[in-house]
């Protein structure tokens, strides 16, 4: 078993806050830089940018988990991440369905742009990514679990789009697989202000929209070797797979 | 004033919590931000918001508020709506945006 260091929320160029320089290319050689084992991209309500990024970071060694960050009804962010194409595009479709037809203004919220691997543009969304979708958070857990999918609630310690921002405190039946911290914050600091919340396993990433901001927060998970399947038994503790905290 | 004068009055439909329909009404607090009424709201207020989530019923019932007016046709979960019967903490609808039954309402209580 081997540590991998893991950062799990990174966005591209699709995500209409998400910097121009967040290509394909820039994100994979700068996670490489970070000594990164594994990335996550997760662009605001769409998946897709992440395959492409998976397909070429592979050729270079770097791990890339394909998901996106949901904003829920309650304006909560979460991740989710699948485990195949197929769970990954039927997710994709649910999100289409469930986002408001806000056409999106490149002049105010960014572009939002899917690209190639020569970084030729091959699609403009045309609605706006940062809405929320017409759907809660649980019926957005219920249908990334139908999918077989990781549903993690983000940075959940930042006073906007967080749970407890929104919903004031966690629902204690919530069937998270994990909540992440953001990068403002130490895993001990939050934990000591929110003992309730020991349950569950929790990650920290860096959210980054730039590219300097990658590999500022990580998780270190101990591992078999870096893919989803050891991932999703990390969070569940299985089989001596665990996070690393310090 | 009881929540019931204030659902004559503003013309609204009772959703949920039957059974608390004579509950002092002292004022009203207007927000979606939960952890913002968890922190702010005072006990016999009347929240007006669109957020239909369970947890509503957690910081109302917490905070001890007279009523929760669900505004723009929003409709409460199961489990908010049964929380609700369980605490006698009303859950009122109306098809009007925050802002005008705001407005009514604070009309009502300082005239």
């Amino acid at each position: 078993m081997k540590e991998y260091r893991a950062d799990l929320h990174i966005h591209t160029i699709l995500s209409p806050c998400g910097d121009l320089n967040m290509s394909p290319a820039n994100i994979i050689r700068v996670a490489l830089e970070k000594q990164l084992d594994i990335i996550g991209i997760t662009d605001h309500n769409s998946v897709l940018q992440a395959p492409l990024i998976r397909d070429l970071a592979k050729k270079q060694g770097l791990t890339v988990l394909c998901g996106a960050e949901v904003t829920t009804r309650e304006e909560i962010h979460c991740l989710a991440f699948f485990p195949t194409d197929e769970e990954l595009f039927s997710f994709q479709q649910y999100l289409e369905k469930y986002l408001p037809h806000q056409p999106n203004d490149p002049d105010k919220f960014g572009y939002q742009v899917v690209v190639d691997e020569a970084e030729n543009i091959v699609r403009e969304f045309e609605y706006l990514l940062i809405s929320g979708i017409d759907q809660s958070l649980e019926q957005v857990e219920a249908e990334v679990h139908r999918l077989n999918g990781l549903f993690i609630p983000a940075h959940v310690d930042r006073p906007r789009f967080s749970i407890i921002s929104q919903l004031g405190f966690f629902p204690p039946d919530l069937r998270a697989d994990a909540f992440e911290i953001s990068r403002n914050t130490t895993r001990q600091a939050f934990m000591t202000s929110n003992p309730g919340l020991k349950r569950w396993n929790s990650i920290q990433s860096s959210d980054a929209h730039f590219l300097n901001y990658i590999g500022t927060a990580f998780t270190k998970f101990l591992l078999e070797s870096p893919n989803f399947v050891e991932i999703k038994m990390a969070l569940k503790n299985e089989n001596g797979r665990k996070i690393l905290t310090d | 004033m009881q929540v019931k004068d204030i659902i004559s009055a503003l013309g609204l439909t009772v959703l949920s919590g039957n059974n608390g329909l004579s509950r002092e009404v002292t004022g009203g607090y207007a927000s979606d931000l939960l952890s913002d009424v968890m922190g702010n709201c005072e006990s016999g207020q009347v929240w007006i918001t669109v957020q239909t989530h369970k947890n509503v019923m957690a910081i109302a019932s917490l905070r001890e508020l007279a009523a929760i007016i669900l505004v723009k046709g929003n409709k409460p979960e199961p489990e908010t709506a049964e929380k609700s019967e369980e605490e006698g903490i009303p859950i009122l609808g109306t098809d009007l945006p925050t802002f005008t039954v705001a407005g009514q309402l604070y009309q009502l209580l300082h005239s």
